[in-house]
Protein backbone atom coordinates (compact mmCIF):
# COMPACT_ATOMS: atom_id res chain seq x y z
CA UNK A 1 0.00 0.00 0.00
CA UNK A 2 0.99 3.39 -0.77
CA UNK A 3 2.34 5.79 1.74
CA UNK A 4 -0.30 8.53 0.68
CA UNK A 5 -3.13 6.03 1.11
CA UNK A 6 -2.39 4.64 4.37
CA UNK A 7 -2.32 8.03 5.36
CA UNK A 8 -5.40 8.46 4.04
CA UNK A 9 -7.11 5.94 5.99
CA UNK A 10 -5.31 7.26 9.08
CA UNK A 11 -7.03 10.90 8.84
CA UNK A 12 -10.61 8.64 7.92
CA UNK A 13 -9.56 6.70 10.97
CA UNK A 14 -9.21 10.20 13.25
CA UNK A 15 -12.53 11.37 11.60
CA UNK A 16 -14.81 8.41 12.07
CA UNK A 17 -13.29 8.77 15.82
CA UNK A 18 -14.10 11.99 16.69
CA UNK A 19 -17.26 12.29 14.68
CA UNK A 20 -19.04 8.86 16.23
CA UNK A 21 -17.52 8.81 19.60
CA UNK A 22 -19.03 11.91 20.37
CA UNK A 23 -22.90 10.63 19.16
CA UNK A 24 -22.35 7.16 20.79
CA UNK A 25 -21.26 8.64 23.83
CA UNK A 26 -24.97 10.97 23.63
CA UNK A 27 -26.66 7.99 22.98
CA UNK A 28 -25.77 5.04 25.60
CA UNK A 29 -25.52 8.22 28.01
CA UNK A 30 -29.40 8.73 26.86
CA UNK A 31 -30.06 5.06 27.96
CA UNK A 32 -28.56 4.90 31.45
CA UNK A 33 -31.39 6.62 33.24
CA UNK A 34 -32.39 2.92 34.63
CA UNK A 35 -29.80 2.04 37.26
CA UNK A 36 -27.71 -0.86 36.54
CA UNK A 37 -29.20 -1.22 32.74
CA UNK A 38 -30.28 0.34 29.77
CA UNK A 39 -33.47 1.66 29.28
CA UNK A 40 -35.40 4.34 26.89
CA UNK A 41 -36.60 5.72 30.16
CA UNK A 42 -35.15 9.30 29.30
CA UNK A 43 -36.84 9.09 25.89
CA UNK A 44 -40.08 8.20 27.83
CA UNK A 45 -39.35 10.98 30.33
CA UNK A 46 -39.13 13.45 27.41
CA UNK A 47 -41.90 12.68 25.31
CA UNK A 48 -44.49 12.46 28.04
CA UNK A 49 -43.11 16.18 29.49
CA UNK A 50 -45.80 18.39 28.55
CA UNK A 51 -43.50 21.29 28.21
CA UNK A 52 -41.58 19.44 25.42
CA UNK A 53 -44.54 18.73 23.05
CA UNK A 54 -45.85 22.76 23.57
CA UNK A 55 -42.28 23.93 22.76
CA UNK A 56 -41.61 21.58 19.84
CA UNK A 57 -44.96 22.57 18.19
CA UNK A 58 -44.67 26.18 19.16
CA UNK A 59 -41.23 26.17 17.02
CA UNK A 60 -42.36 23.45 14.08
CA UNK A 61 -45.08 26.60 13.95
CA UNK A 62 -42.68 29.03 13.84
CA UNK A 63 -40.49 27.25 11.27
CA UNK A 64 -43.84 26.71 8.74
CA UNK A 65 -44.65 30.28 9.17
CA UNK A 66 -40.79 31.25 8.43
CA UNK A 67 -40.45 28.98 5.53
CA UNK A 68 -43.84 30.08 3.81
CA UNK A 69 -43.43 33.98 3.86
CA UNK A 70 -39.64 33.51 3.67
CA UNK A 71 -40.18 32.00 0.54
CA UNK A 72 -42.54 34.26 -0.39
CA UNK A 73 -40.08 37.02 -0.15
CA UNK A 74 -37.18 35.11 -1.57
CA UNK A 75 -38.77 33.27 -4.51
CA UNK A 76 -40.29 36.88 -6.53
CA UNK A 77 -36.98 39.05 -5.49
CA UNK A 78 -34.37 36.50 -7.32
CA UNK A 79 -36.99 36.16 -9.94
CA UNK A 80 -37.27 39.92 -10.37
CA UNK A 81 -33.54 39.80 -9.74
CA UNK A 82 -32.72 37.76 -12.79
CA UNK A 83 -35.59 39.20 -14.75
CA UNK A 84 -35.23 42.90 -14.52
CA UNK A 85 -32.78 44.15 -12.42
CA UNK A 86 -29.41 42.29 -12.97
CA UNK A 87 -27.49 45.49 -12.15
CA UNK A 88 -28.85 44.99 -8.62
CA UNK A 89 -27.63 41.59 -8.32
CA UNK A 90 -24.42 42.16 -6.37
CA UNK A 91 -26.31 44.10 -4.18
CA UNK A 92 -29.10 41.74 -3.06
CA UNK A 93 -26.86 38.38 -3.14
CA UNK A 94 -24.41 41.10 -0.47
CA UNK A 95 -27.53 41.56 1.85
CA UNK A 96 -28.68 37.77 1.56
CA UNK A 97 -25.19 37.28 3.04
CA UNK A 98 -24.96 39.66 5.74
CA UNK A 99 -26.68 37.43 8.12
CA UNK A 100 -23.78 35.22 8.31
CA UNK A 101 -21.71 38.16 9.23
CA UNK A 102 -23.61 39.89 11.49
CA UNK A 103 -23.86 37.48 14.65
CA UNK A 104 -27.65 36.21 15.49
CA UNK A 105 -27.16 37.65 18.83
CA UNK A 106 -26.03 41.22 17.40
CA UNK A 107 -29.14 41.05 15.32
CA UNK A 108 -31.84 40.65 17.76
CA UNK A 109 -29.99 43.30 20.31
CA UNK A 110 -31.28 45.46 17.62
CA UNK A 111 -34.53 44.34 17.19
CA UNK A 112 -35.47 44.21 21.47
CA UNK A 113 -33.51 48.37 20.85
CA UNK A 114 -34.87 49.21 17.86
CA UNK A 115 -38.51 47.55 18.53
CA UNK A 116 -39.34 47.68 22.35
CA UNK A 117 -42.98 48.44 23.72
CA UNK A 118 -42.14 52.32 23.64
CA UNK A 119 -41.25 52.95 20.05
CA UNK A 120 -42.76 53.60 17.18
CA UNK A 121 -43.03 49.84 15.71
CA UNK A 122 -43.48 48.01 19.58
CA UNK A 123 -43.07 44.43 18.17
CA UNK A 124 -41.89 43.58 21.67
CA UNK A 125 -45.12 44.94 22.94
CA UNK A 126 -47.40 42.45 22.57
CA UNK A 127 -46.82 38.54 22.32
CA UNK A 128 -48.35 38.64 18.48
CA UNK A 129 -46.22 41.13 17.54
CA UNK A 130 -42.81 39.19 19.07
CA UNK A 131 -44.28 36.52 17.29
CA UNK A 132 -43.87 37.69 14.00
CA UNK A 133 -40.61 39.14 15.29
CA UNK A 134 -39.36 35.79 15.94
CA UNK A 135 -40.40 34.53 12.35
CA UNK A 136 -38.55 37.97 10.27
CA UNK A 137 -35.68 36.95 13.12
CA UNK A 138 -35.63 33.37 11.53
CA UNK A 139 -36.36 34.65 8.10
CA UNK A 140 -33.33 37.12 8.12
CA UNK A 141 -30.95 33.90 10.06
CA UNK A 142 -32.38 31.35 6.42
CA UNK A 143 -32.25 34.10 4.31
CA UNK A 144 -28.37 32.67 2.86
CA UNK A 145 -29.47 29.48 2.35
CA UNK A 146 -33.10 30.43 1.07
CA UNK A 147 -31.84 32.70 -1.02
CA UNK A 148 -29.33 30.63 -2.04
CA UNK A 149 -31.19 27.45 -2.76
CA UNK A 150 -33.64 28.97 -4.94
CA UNK A 151 -31.28 31.42 -6.91
CA UNK A 152 -29.08 27.89 -7.71
CA UNK A 153 -32.29 26.28 -9.44
CA UNK A 154 -33.42 29.74 -10.80
CA UNK A 155 -30.30 29.58 -12.78
CA UNK A 156 -31.28 26.09 -14.62
CA UNK A 157 -34.56 27.54 -15.88
CA UNK A 158 -34.89 30.12 -18.70
CA UNK A 159 -36.12 32.57 -16.19
CA UNK A 160 -36.82 35.17 -19.47
CA UNK A 161 -38.16 32.58 -22.00
CA UNK A 162 -40.29 31.45 -19.24
CA UNK A 163 -42.40 34.44 -18.46
CA UNK A 164 -42.45 35.79 -21.91
CA UNK A 165 -44.51 32.87 -22.97
CA UNK A 166 -46.66 32.73 -20.24
CA UNK A 167 -47.09 36.59 -21.28
CA UNK A 168 -48.37 35.86 -24.36
CA UNK A 169 -50.28 32.97 -23.31
CA UNK A 170 -52.36 35.72 -21.41
CA UNK A 171 -51.39 35.15 -18.16
CA UNK A 172 -51.21 37.22 -14.97
CA UNK A 173 -47.91 38.01 -13.07
CA UNK A 174 -50.11 36.27 -10.02
CA UNK A 175 -49.89 32.97 -12.44
CA UNK A 176 -47.11 33.59 -13.49
CA UNK A 177 -45.41 33.41 -10.28
CA UNK A 178 -47.68 30.53 -8.30
CA UNK A 179 -47.80 28.40 -11.26
CA UNK A 180 -44.80 29.03 -13.88
CA UNK A 181 -42.14 30.49 -11.60
CA UNK A 182 -42.69 28.68 -8.25
CA UNK A 183 -43.04 24.58 -9.64
CA UNK A 184 -40.09 24.67 -11.41
CA UNK A 185 -37.76 26.43 -8.29
CA UNK A 186 -39.58 23.90 -6.41
CA UNK A 187 -36.24 21.79 -5.79
CA UNK A 188 -34.27 24.80 -4.90
CA UNK A 189 -37.40 25.79 -2.62
CA UNK A 190 -37.78 22.53 -1.04
CA UNK A 191 -34.36 22.48 -0.12
CA UNK A 192 -34.38 25.79 1.96
CA UNK A 193 -37.19 24.56 3.27
CA UNK A 194 -35.81 21.56 4.89
CA UNK A 195 -32.60 23.33 5.75
CA UNK A 196 -34.82 26.53 7.56
CA UNK A 197 -36.48 24.18 9.60
CA UNK A 198 -33.26 22.51 10.42
CA UNK A 199 -31.89 25.76 11.97
CA UNK A 200 -35.30 27.06 13.46
CA UNK A 201 -35.97 23.81 15.32
CA UNK A 202 -32.68 24.00 17.34
CA UNK A 203 -32.32 28.00 17.14
CA UNK A 204 -31.75 29.59 20.71
CA UNK A 205 -30.42 33.27 20.90
CA UNK A 206 -33.52 34.75 19.03
CA UNK A 207 -36.21 32.80 21.06
CA UNK A 208 -34.37 33.36 24.54
CA UNK A 209 -33.68 36.75 24.28
CA UNK A 210 -37.39 37.51 23.15
CA UNK A 211 -38.74 35.48 25.39
CA UNK A 212 -40.88 33.03 23.41
CA UNK A 213 -41.20 29.56 24.73
CA UNK A 214 -39.50 27.84 21.84
CA UNK A 215 -37.63 24.25 21.44
CA UNK A 216 -34.15 26.10 21.57
CA UNK A 217 -34.36 27.41 25.02
CA UNK A 218 -36.05 24.51 26.23
CA UNK A 219 -33.31 22.54 25.64
CA UNK A 220 -31.25 24.93 27.71
CA UNK A 221 -33.45 24.82 30.56
CA UNK A 222 -33.85 20.83 30.43
CA UNK A 223 -29.81 20.98 30.33
CA UNK A 224 -29.55 22.94 33.42
CA UNK A 225 -31.77 21.16 35.27
CA UNK A 226 -31.79 17.60 34.37
CA UNK A 227 -28.97 14.63 34.30
CA UNK A 228 -30.29 12.17 31.47
CA UNK A 229 -32.87 13.77 29.09
CA UNK A 230 -30.61 16.30 27.67
CA UNK A 231 -29.01 13.26 25.77
CA UNK A 232 -32.47 11.84 24.72
CA UNK A 233 -33.14 15.69 23.70
CA UNK A 234 -29.36 15.42 21.80
CA UNK A 235 -30.18 12.49 19.87
CA UNK A 236 -33.71 13.93 18.59
CA UNK A 237 -32.02 17.05 17.85
CA UNK A 238 -29.62 15.23 16.05
CA UNK A 239 -32.08 12.98 14.27
CA UNK A 240 -34.20 16.04 13.07
CA UNK A 241 -31.26 17.58 11.43
CA UNK A 242 -30.17 14.19 9.89
CA UNK A 243 -34.07 13.84 8.26
CA UNK A 244 -33.44 17.40 6.97
CA UNK A 245 -30.38 17.05 5.04
CA UNK A 246 -31.03 13.52 4.06
CA UNK A 247 -34.84 14.98 2.40
CA UNK A 248 -32.51 17.81 0.66
CA UNK A 249 -30.18 15.39 -0.81
CA UNK A 250 -33.35 13.37 -1.87
CA UNK A 251 -34.65 16.20 -3.53
CA UNK A 252 -32.11 17.54 -5.68
CA UNK A 253 -31.33 14.02 -6.58
CA UNK A 254 -35.09 13.67 -7.53
CA UNK A 255 -35.00 17.00 -9.59
CA UNK A 256 -31.83 15.47 -11.17
CA UNK A 257 -33.61 12.18 -12.60
CA UNK A 258 -37.29 14.43 -13.53
CA UNK A 259 -37.25 15.41 -16.98
CA UNK A 260 -36.70 19.28 -17.09
CA UNK A 261 -40.30 20.88 -17.60
CA UNK A 262 -40.26 23.75 -19.22
CA UNK B 1 -36.28 58.43 -24.59
CA UNK B 2 -34.55 61.57 -22.47
CA UNK B 3 -35.81 63.60 -19.61
CA UNK B 4 -37.00 66.77 -21.46
CA UNK B 5 -39.54 64.67 -23.45
CA UNK B 6 -40.69 63.03 -21.01
CA UNK B 7 -40.78 64.47 -17.48
CA UNK B 8 -42.12 61.47 -15.89
CA UNK B 9 -39.17 58.94 -15.30
CA UNK B 10 -40.50 56.02 -17.77
CA UNK B 11 -43.33 53.70 -15.68
CA UNK B 12 -41.45 50.77 -16.51
CA UNK B 13 -38.29 51.45 -14.69
CA UNK B 14 -40.65 52.51 -11.49
CA UNK B 15 -42.15 48.83 -12.00
CA UNK B 16 -38.77 47.53 -12.35
CA UNK B 17 -37.72 48.78 -8.87
CA UNK B 18 -40.83 48.58 -7.34
CA UNK B 19 -40.54 44.26 -7.85
CA UNK B 20 -37.33 44.81 -5.36
CA UNK B 21 -38.78 47.39 -2.42
CA UNK B 22 -39.95 44.11 -0.03
CA UNK B 23 -37.29 42.81 -0.16
CA UNK B 24 -35.34 45.95 0.50
CA UNK B 25 -38.21 46.71 3.44
CA UNK B 26 -37.53 43.52 5.00
CA UNK B 27 -33.36 43.87 4.92
CA UNK B 28 -33.43 47.52 6.27
CA UNK B 29 -36.24 46.62 9.05
CA UNK B 30 -34.46 43.41 10.67
CA UNK B 31 -30.90 43.39 9.13
CA UNK B 32 -28.81 46.76 8.69
CA UNK B 33 -31.49 48.83 11.02
CA UNK B 34 -30.89 47.69 13.62
CA UNK B 35 -27.55 46.53 13.45
CA UNK B 36 -26.91 50.48 12.39
CA UNK B 37 -29.17 51.93 15.73
CA UNK B 38 -26.50 49.16 17.49
CA UNK B 39 -23.50 50.96 15.68
CA UNK B 40 -24.59 54.30 16.18
CA UNK B 41 -25.68 54.02 19.56
CA UNK B 42 -22.22 53.46 20.82
CA UNK B 43 -21.00 56.39 19.93
CA UNK B 44 -23.34 57.95 22.21
CA UNK B 45 -23.57 58.60 26.15
CA UNK B 46 -27.37 57.33 27.29
CA UNK B 47 -28.30 61.06 27.39
CA UNK B 48 -27.41 61.54 23.88
CA UNK B 49 -24.21 63.39 23.56
CA UNK B 50 -21.32 62.12 21.09
CA UNK B 51 -18.85 60.31 23.11
CA UNK B 52 -15.99 58.09 22.91
CA UNK B 53 -15.95 56.72 26.33
CA UNK B 54 -18.34 53.57 25.48
CA UNK B 55 -15.04 52.32 23.26
CA UNK B 56 -12.27 53.54 25.22
CA UNK B 57 -14.55 51.22 27.81
CA UNK B 58 -13.90 48.48 25.83
CA UNK B 59 -10.32 48.25 27.21
CA UNK B 60 -11.10 47.36 30.33
CA UNK B 61 -9.38 43.97 31.96
CA UNK B 62 -12.71 42.11 31.83
CA UNK B 63 -13.80 43.16 28.87
CA UNK B 64 -10.64 42.76 27.22
CA UNK B 65 -9.99 39.22 28.99
CA UNK B 66 -13.60 38.26 27.32
CA UNK B 67 -12.40 39.56 23.89
CA UNK B 68 -9.42 37.44 24.28
CA UNK B 69 -10.72 34.50 24.85
CA UNK B 70 -13.30 34.37 22.11
CA UNK B 71 -10.38 35.05 19.77
CA UNK B 72 -8.17 32.27 21.19
CA UNK B 73 -11.63 29.81 21.24
CA UNK B 74 -12.70 30.76 17.51
CA UNK B 75 -8.64 30.78 16.25
CA UNK B 76 -8.19 27.14 17.63
CA UNK B 77 -11.03 25.45 16.62
CA UNK B 78 -10.55 27.64 12.85
CA UNK B 79 -7.16 26.45 13.14
CA UNK B 80 -8.23 23.06 14.09
CA UNK B 81 -11.03 22.61 11.91
CA UNK B 82 -8.98 23.61 8.99
CA UNK B 83 -6.65 21.00 9.76
CA UNK B 84 -8.56 18.33 9.75
CA UNK B 85 -11.02 19.03 7.57
CA UNK B 86 -7.86 19.49 4.91
CA UNK B 87 -6.72 15.88 5.86
CA UNK B 88 -10.23 14.44 5.88
CA UNK B 89 -10.86 16.65 2.12
CA UNK B 90 -7.62 15.24 1.13
CA UNK B 91 -8.22 12.08 1.60
CA UNK B 92 -11.28 11.57 -0.07
CA UNK B 93 -10.25 13.45 -3.10
CA UNK B 94 -7.07 12.23 -3.49
CA UNK B 95 -6.04 9.84 -1.28
CA UNK B 96 -6.83 6.78 -3.43
CA UNK B 97 -10.22 6.01 -1.05
CA UNK B 98 -13.17 4.14 -2.07
CA UNK B 99 -15.98 6.42 -4.06
CA UNK B 100 -18.83 5.73 -1.13
CA UNK B 101 -16.64 6.83 1.52
CA UNK B 102 -16.42 10.30 -0.12
CA UNK B 103 -20.21 10.26 -0.47
CA UNK B 104 -20.43 9.11 2.80
CA UNK B 105 -18.17 11.71 4.43
CA UNK B 106 -19.86 14.54 2.11
CA UNK B 107 -23.23 14.00 3.34
CA UNK B 108 -22.19 13.38 7.10
CA UNK B 109 -20.55 16.98 6.93
CA UNK B 110 -23.73 18.54 5.85
CA UNK B 111 -25.28 17.30 8.54
CA UNK B 112 -22.64 17.35 11.37
CA UNK B 113 -22.26 21.14 10.33
CA UNK B 114 -25.73 21.97 10.80
CA UNK B 115 -25.79 20.02 14.39
CA UNK B 116 -24.65 22.98 16.60
CA UNK B 117 -26.32 24.97 19.44
CA UNK B 118 -27.54 23.59 22.57
CA UNK B 119 -27.65 19.73 21.44
CA UNK B 120 -23.92 19.69 20.59
CA UNK B 121 -23.51 21.20 23.74
CA UNK B 122 -25.58 17.74 25.29
CA UNK B 123 -23.68 15.29 22.90
CA UNK B 124 -20.09 16.59 24.95
CA UNK B 125 -21.13 16.36 28.12
CA UNK B 126 -22.27 13.00 27.61
CA UNK B 127 -18.93 11.85 26.49
CA UNK B 128 -16.36 13.88 27.88
CA UNK B 129 -18.46 15.34 30.76
CA UNK B 130 -17.66 14.10 34.59
CA UNK B 131 -19.22 10.86 34.19
CA UNK B 132 -18.87 11.27 30.40
CA UNK B 133 -18.72 7.74 28.15
CA UNK B 134 -14.56 8.46 27.30
CA UNK B 135 -14.09 9.51 30.79
CA UNK B 136 -15.60 6.55 32.32
CA UNK B 137 -14.10 4.36 29.57
CA UNK B 138 -10.83 5.72 30.50
CA UNK B 139 -11.17 5.29 34.22
CA UNK B 140 -12.53 1.66 34.55
CA UNK B 141 -10.34 0.35 31.47
CA UNK B 142 -7.05 1.79 32.50
CA UNK B 143 -7.23 3.54 35.95
CA UNK B 144 -6.48 7.11 34.28
CA UNK B 145 -8.12 9.92 35.50
CA UNK B 146 -9.05 12.49 32.56
CA UNK B 147 -10.28 15.01 34.89
CA UNK B 148 -6.92 14.69 37.46
CA UNK B 149 -4.76 16.21 34.33
CA UNK B 150 -6.62 19.52 34.50
CA UNK B 151 -9.24 18.92 31.80
CA UNK B 152 -12.19 20.41 32.45
CA UNK B 153 -14.72 20.08 29.18
CA UNK B 154 -16.04 23.73 30.99
CA UNK B 155 -13.00 25.51 29.51
CA UNK B 156 -11.00 27.04 26.46
CA UNK B 157 -9.74 23.36 25.60
CA UNK B 158 -13.31 21.95 26.02
CA UNK B 159 -15.23 24.49 24.25
CA UNK B 160 -12.39 24.15 21.31
CA UNK B 161 -12.95 20.87 20.93
CA UNK B 162 -16.72 20.78 21.16
CA UNK B 163 -16.75 23.79 18.34
CA UNK B 164 -14.59 21.64 16.16
CA UNK B 165 -17.42 19.36 15.46
CA UNK B 166 -18.90 21.89 13.61
CA UNK B 167 -15.78 23.97 11.85
CA UNK B 168 -14.54 20.20 10.35
CA UNK B 169 -17.19 19.33 8.23
CA UNK B 170 -17.91 23.05 7.20
CA UNK B 171 -14.18 22.66 6.10
CA UNK B 172 -14.60 19.40 4.43
CA UNK B 173 -17.55 20.81 2.54
CA UNK B 174 -15.49 24.12 1.14
CA UNK B 175 -12.49 22.50 0.56
CA UNK B 176 -13.74 19.41 -1.48
CA UNK B 177 -14.40 21.23 -4.28
CA UNK B 178 -11.28 23.21 -4.20
CA UNK B 179 -8.89 19.85 -4.45
CA UNK B 180 -11.75 18.50 -7.12
CA UNK B 181 -9.55 21.75 -8.89
CA UNK B 182 -6.36 20.62 -9.42
CA UNK B 183 -5.55 19.15 -12.74
CA UNK B 184 -3.81 16.33 -12.73
CA UNK B 185 -1.99 17.87 -15.82
CA UNK B 186 0.27 19.86 -13.37
CA UNK B 187 1.43 16.73 -11.08
CA UNK B 188 2.29 14.95 -13.64
CA UNK B 189 3.75 18.08 -15.27
CA UNK B 190 6.05 18.64 -11.82
CA UNK B 191 6.72 14.71 -12.05
CA UNK B 192 7.99 14.94 -15.44
CA UNK B 193 10.34 17.87 -14.55
CA UNK B 194 11.43 15.74 -11.39
CA UNK B 195 9.14 17.45 -8.29
CA UNK B 196 8.99 15.08 -5.69
CA UNK B 197 6.14 14.89 -3.56
CA UNK B 198 6.93 17.23 -0.96
CA UNK B 199 7.99 19.28 -3.98
CA UNK B 200 4.75 19.63 -5.52
CA UNK B 201 2.94 20.33 -2.31
CA UNK B 202 4.95 23.07 -1.77
CA UNK B 203 5.64 25.01 -4.93
CA UNK B 204 2.54 24.09 -6.74
CA UNK B 205 -0.37 22.47 -5.08
CA UNK B 206 -0.29 24.40 -1.77
CA UNK B 207 0.71 27.83 -3.53
CA UNK B 208 -2.78 27.16 -5.38
CA UNK B 209 -4.99 26.14 -2.46
CA UNK B 210 -3.52 28.37 -0.63
CA UNK B 211 -6.00 31.25 -0.70
CA UNK B 212 -9.02 28.92 -0.03
CA UNK B 213 -7.30 27.28 3.19
CA UNK B 214 -6.98 30.67 4.48
CA UNK B 215 -10.20 31.49 3.87
CA UNK B 216 -12.45 29.18 4.73
CA UNK B 217 -10.24 29.48 8.26
CA UNK B 218 -11.14 33.21 8.38
CA UNK B 219 -15.18 32.06 7.75
CA UNK B 220 -14.71 29.21 10.50
CA UNK B 221 -12.88 31.93 12.88
CA UNK B 222 -15.93 34.05 12.31
CA UNK B 223 -18.36 31.33 12.67
CA UNK B 224 -17.05 30.55 16.22
CA UNK B 225 -16.81 33.97 17.23
CA UNK B 226 -20.88 34.57 16.76
CA UNK B 227 -21.49 31.23 18.34
CA UNK B 228 -23.57 31.35 21.58
CA UNK B 229 -25.57 28.40 21.97
CA UNK B 230 -23.48 25.95 22.50
CA UNK B 231 -21.42 27.72 24.94
CA UNK B 232 -23.99 29.02 26.79
CA UNK B 233 -25.50 25.45 27.10
CA UNK B 234 -21.91 24.27 27.94
CA UNK B 235 -20.54 26.24 30.78
CA UNK B 236 -23.51 28.81 31.46
CA UNK B 237 -22.03 31.63 32.15
CA UNK B 238 -18.76 30.40 33.60
CA UNK B 239 -16.55 31.07 30.60
CA UNK B 240 -16.45 34.43 30.36
CA UNK B 241 -16.63 35.00 25.78
CA UNK B 242 -18.21 38.03 24.36
CA UNK B 243 -21.34 36.26 23.02
CA UNK B 244 -22.20 35.50 26.70
CA UNK B 245 -21.09 38.69 28.23
CA UNK B 246 -23.37 40.58 25.54
CA UNK B 247 -26.18 37.52 26.42
CA UNK B 248 -25.69 38.68 29.79
CA UNK B 249 -25.53 42.58 28.86
CA UNK B 250 -28.56 41.87 26.98
CA UNK B 251 -30.90 40.29 29.93
CA UNK B 252 -29.57 42.55 32.55
CA UNK B 253 -26.93 45.15 31.95
CA UNK B 254 -24.27 43.70 34.01
CA UNK B 255 -22.35 46.67 32.81
CA UNK B 256 -24.04 48.97 33.73
CA UNK B 257 -24.24 51.32 30.79
CA UNK B 258 -26.37 50.22 27.78
CA UNK B 259 -23.97 52.05 25.46
CA UNK B 260 -21.09 50.25 26.04
CA UNK B 261 -23.30 46.72 25.82
CA UNK B 262 -23.47 48.94 21.84
CA UNK B 263 -19.83 49.08 21.75
CA UNK B 264 -19.63 45.06 22.64
CA UNK B 265 -21.78 44.40 19.72
CA UNK B 266 -19.71 46.47 16.94
CA UNK B 267 -16.70 45.20 18.36
CA UNK B 268 -17.95 41.82 17.93
CA UNK B 269 -19.58 43.31 14.20
CA UNK B 270 -16.12 44.75 13.12
CA UNK B 271 -14.24 41.43 14.28
CA UNK B 272 -16.53 39.03 12.21
CA UNK B 273 -17.14 41.52 9.65
CA UNK B 274 -13.05 41.90 9.10
CA UNK B 275 -12.70 38.12 8.86
CA UNK B 276 -15.61 37.86 6.42
CA UNK B 277 -14.30 40.79 3.90
CA UNK B 278 -10.89 39.02 3.84
CA UNK B 279 -12.50 36.13 3.49
CA UNK B 280 -14.57 37.39 0.02
CA UNK B 281 -11.38 38.43 -1.11
CA UNK B 282 -9.37 35.35 -0.49
CA UNK B 283 -11.94 33.55 -2.15
CA UNK B 284 -11.97 35.77 -5.41
CA UNK B 285 -8.20 34.80 -5.70
CA UNK B 286 -8.57 31.38 -4.92
CA UNK B 287 -11.53 30.99 -7.60
CA UNK B 288 -8.99 32.51 -10.47
CA UNK B 289 -7.75 28.78 -10.24
CA UNK B 290 -10.73 26.59 -10.34
CA UNK B 291 -12.19 27.51 -13.92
Amino acid sequence: MKPAKILAWVAIAVGIIYFFVPLLGTFEFSLRMRRGEYSFDAYESVFSDAAFRATFGYSMLMALFTIIFGMLLVVPTAYWVRLRLPQMRPVVEFLTLMPLVIPAIVVVFGYLRLYNSSSYIPFTGSIMGTNILLVMSYITLALPYMYRSVDTAMRTIDVRTLTEAAEILGAKWPTIMFRCIFPNVMSGVLSGAFITFAIVMGEFTMAALLNRPAFGPYLQLVGANKAYEPSALAVIAFAITWLSMGLIQLVTRFSKLAPSRA
Amino acid sequence: MNAASSPIIDRRTVIDWLGIVPFMIFALMFLIVPTLYLVVGAFFTPDGHLTFENIAGLFTPTILSAYWISIKVSLASSLGGALIGFFLAWAVVLGGLPSWIRSSLLTFSGVASNFAGVPLAFAFIATLGRTGLVTVFLREWFGFNLYSTGFNLLSFFGLTITYMFFQIPLMVLILTPALDGLKKEWREASEILGASTWQYWRMVALPILWPSLLGTSLLLFANAFGAIATAYALTGSSLNIVPILLYAQIRGDVLHNPNLGYALALGMIVITGLSNILYIWLRMRAERWQK
